[in-house]
């Protein structure tokens, strides 16, 4: 997208208050009222300049994945699904972030980054494969750039480091059209030792990576107060790089914020944790109840900060978008929410000596003859496989 | 004939350098192997000659180092990761068992990662805890892993080649007491004179007794036969070499003619590699076998303090009685 983001400096220095009140980065505010620019706490200069059509594909995107998301949830419900991680709420930080990206980045996700996913242009019936369980994710991360989802969580972390300490190796950092890497985590994820030893290696190694944490406020039922007595953010100086609050409501900031990270990073300066501050709405899992650990009133609260509302309301107002745009929007989301639907019903079930395959990439003789035991017991049966 | 006289140790870092020279993706990653060539010197002159850049001394985390392993990997790199210690390697635990092992399968073969993990293993070398271990049973119990160890100096030349060769995430288990014993090698050998990496190997001949052994007690497993000879018994001693998966068709050849089997490891007896080599020794040869297969073995205990480990890790003498109860069962 051709925004730019406007630098104050061009060395990286130390935030203007460590310690202090964390800044947050902000274009649009909660209301739509548009933010001309932002400064985070070490000088650097935030702001957009967006076409329409690119407002409009901003808009169109976390609609469209707000859409999805919602039918994946229904799916679940219904018993299409064996689980379902929601995203809601969090479109913002993930389309943001994932339009940030350049064809050339690679993307680590956890396994909520749907939104990142859809902007990296794979298929969105790819997840529901392995919710469903037909398969453990199907797309190929090297064509799309966006590796496999990981469950164990900040374990990306580190295959991110290791995989931008290859980028270095490969001289592919230092220029404009240098390649960066982002890891997305989430705030639990700051707890673990995987995550601290990839902030630990990457400013060791001057690793070309952006760590995109989206702090949705809970891991599970766990507050935010249960990993951290400093805000977040703040952890990335102690370990040498700079850390940015980032509203992760404002699909904006989210943008330009990681824009420049990755811009920093493709250009050998470097790593940077982003703090994209968010709030999961809905359930951490379709087999979590939110009910026992947290108010209605604080999901009301930040139901006010709603990241798509104030890119519609602003839009509107801008008379950047009319009531035809947000119509056929709205219209296209629930396309392709029914063809998802259609398609995850029709997903084949794998083959029982399917679960043999892929184990080693040479094979093994001693699989080789469980697999032919296998089905043999199969064919044992009368009438052929049971 | 290039025969060199190499101690095993040696053996290693030439199969190193060899790799490193053969392929340009292949880096080097761990504690200390850097200008100190790892404690163990293994890595010996690597850096020095092929960069900072090939030859990493990393931070001081085993997590790390298998987990950006696999990212680098995944870049197209082939990396060898050195863990100091047997003991050392729970650290990187998940990234192993949960990362490295799953990916090519979770991805339905479109990652692979060709990561090698070295650790120098076992006991005999009098250190204090946590540094003469035996861990192989936990990799060959997850799937998506291989694993192998080298018994001399000729086997840890070119399995270590084979192994960073191979497309495959493979824990290359180095016994650590015998890296200074010696053996010829002949590095100019054709490649088709080269033993394959997953395949085990009849170490001594024999007719009376098939006794199983790998890395560090093959050698016990062979001063035992020759000390059985005396008693007029041919005992067969077989270095299994790979532990995932297993090469159990010459074993099964063997147990059928002697109708003996002994297994030795230093490992816990309990779900050590002898119990799953039992198991399957008989299943293939319940009708040759005399007497049951016995295991020799570490005992249910921690590793203990060095001034005890003679008692725990097994011997010629423990051997040599396994093979006298089979005879008189």
């Amino acid at each position: 997208m051709g925004a730019t983001v406007t630098r104050a400096r061009t060395t990286r220095g130390e935030p203007a208050a460590p310690g202090g009140a964390p800044e947050m980065v902000q274009l649009l505010t909660p209301d739509g009222k548009r933010i001309d620019s932002a400064r985070d706490p070490y000088g650097t200069e935030y702001t957009v300049d967006f076409t329409d059509q690119e407002y409009h594909k901003l808009y169109h995107d976390m609609v469209v994945i707000r859409r999805l998301d919602a039918e994946a949830e229904a799916l679940q419900r219904q018993g299409e699904l064996g689980i379902w991680a929601s995203l809601r709420g969090q479109e913002a930080a993930q389309v943001g972030s994932g339009h940030a990206l350049r064809p050339q980045d690679m993307a680590f996700p956890t396994y909520r980054e749907h939104g990142v996913l859809y902007c990296r242009g794979i298929d969105p019936i790819m997840p529901l494969g392995l919710f469903r369980g037909v398969d453990q994710g199907g797309w190929d991360p090297s064509k799309f750039k966006f590796h496999m989802y990981t469950i164990v969580i900040g374990a990306q972390t580190l295959h991110a480091t290791g995989y931008a300490m290859g980028v270095a190796k490969d001289g592919k950092v230092g220029g404009d059209d240098g390649e960066a890497v982002i890891a997305y985590f989430g705030d639990g994820a700051t707890s673990q030792g995987d995550v601290n030893e990839a902030f630990v290696w990457s400013s060791v190694y001057h690793a070309p990576i952006v760590f995109f944490c989206q702090n949705n406020q809970y891991a599970i039922s766990e507050p935010i107060e249960r990993q951290t007595r400093v805000p977040l953010h703040q952890r990335a100086n102690g370990f040498g790089f700079p850390g940015i609050r980032v509203d992760g409501n404002d699909v904006l900031a989210s943008y330009a914020v990681t824009k420049a990270a990755l811009d920093q990073a493709r250009r050998g300066q470097g790593p940077t944790m982003i703090e994209a501050y968010t709030y999961r709405m809905g359930a951490h899992t379709t087999s979590d109840d939110p009910t026992r650990y947290r108010l209605a009133g604080e999901v009301e609260q930040w139901q006010a900060k709603d990241p798509i509302l104030r890119l519609r309301t602003f839009l509107a107002e801008q008379q950047i978008a009319g009531d035809d745009f947000f119509q056929q929007t709205d219209a296209e989301a629930k396309a392709a929410s029914q063809e998802l639907r259609e398609r995850v019903l029709a997903l084949p079930d794998p083959q029982p000596v399917q679960l043999f395959d892929h184990v080693y990439p040479t094979g093994s003789a001693e699989l080789d003859q469980q697999r032919a035991q296998f089905s043999a017991y199969l064919e044992s049966f009368e009438g052929g496989a049971h | 004939m290039a025969a060199e006289n190499l101690t095993l140790g040696k053996a290693l870092n030439s199969g190193l350098r060899k790799a490193m020279e053969d392929d340009p993706k292949v880096i080097m990653m761990g504690e200390d192997i850097g200008k100190l060539g790892g404690v163990f010197r293994i890595t010996d002159g690597l850096q020095k000659d092929f960069g900072e850049d090939r030859v990493i001394d990393t931070p001081l985390a085993e997590s790390g180092i298998v987990g950006t392993a696999v990212g680098l990997a995944i870049r197209g790199y082939r990396p060898v990761c050195e863990i100091q210690f047997d003991g050392f390697v729970y650290p990187a635990f998940d990234q192993i068992v949960s990362q490295l092992a799953k990916m090519h399968y979770r991805s339905q073969g479109q990652v692979r990662l060709p990561v090698v993990i070295r650790i120098p293993f076992g006991g005999g070398i009098g250190a204090v805890e946590h540094h003469s271990e035996s861990p192989e049973t936990y990799f060959v119990h997850t799937a998506g892993l291989k694993v192998v160890t080298c018994a001399s100096p000729v086997d840890a030349y070119w399995m270590i080649q084979q192994a960073i060769a191979s497309d495959d995430p493979i824990v290359f288990l180095e016994p650590k007491r015998r890296y200074w014993e010696k053996g010829e090698v002949d590095t100019a050998a054709p490649a088709a004179q080269v033993f394959p990496l997953h395949a085990s190997r009849v170490a001594r001949p024999g007719t009376d007794c098939t006794v199983l052994a790998y890395g560090p007690m093959v050698k016990v497993a062979l001063d035992a036969a020759t000390a059985a000879e005396e008693d007029g018994r041919a005992l067969e001693v077989i270095d299994l070499r790979t532990l995932s998966p297993l090469d159990l068709t010459p074993v099964y050849e063997s147990v059928r003619r002697t109708g003996r089997c002994v297994v030795v490891h230093e490992a816990p007896a309990t779900l050590g590699m002898g119990a799953e080599v039992a198991a399957r020794v008989t299943e293939e040869c319940f009708y040759s076998l005399e007497s049951p297969v016995l295991r020799v073995a570490g005992f249910d205990t921690p590793y203990p303090a060095s001034r005890l480990e003679e008692e725990y890790l097994p011997d010629l003498d423990r051997v040599l009685d396994a093979v006298d109860r089979s005879f008189g069962w």
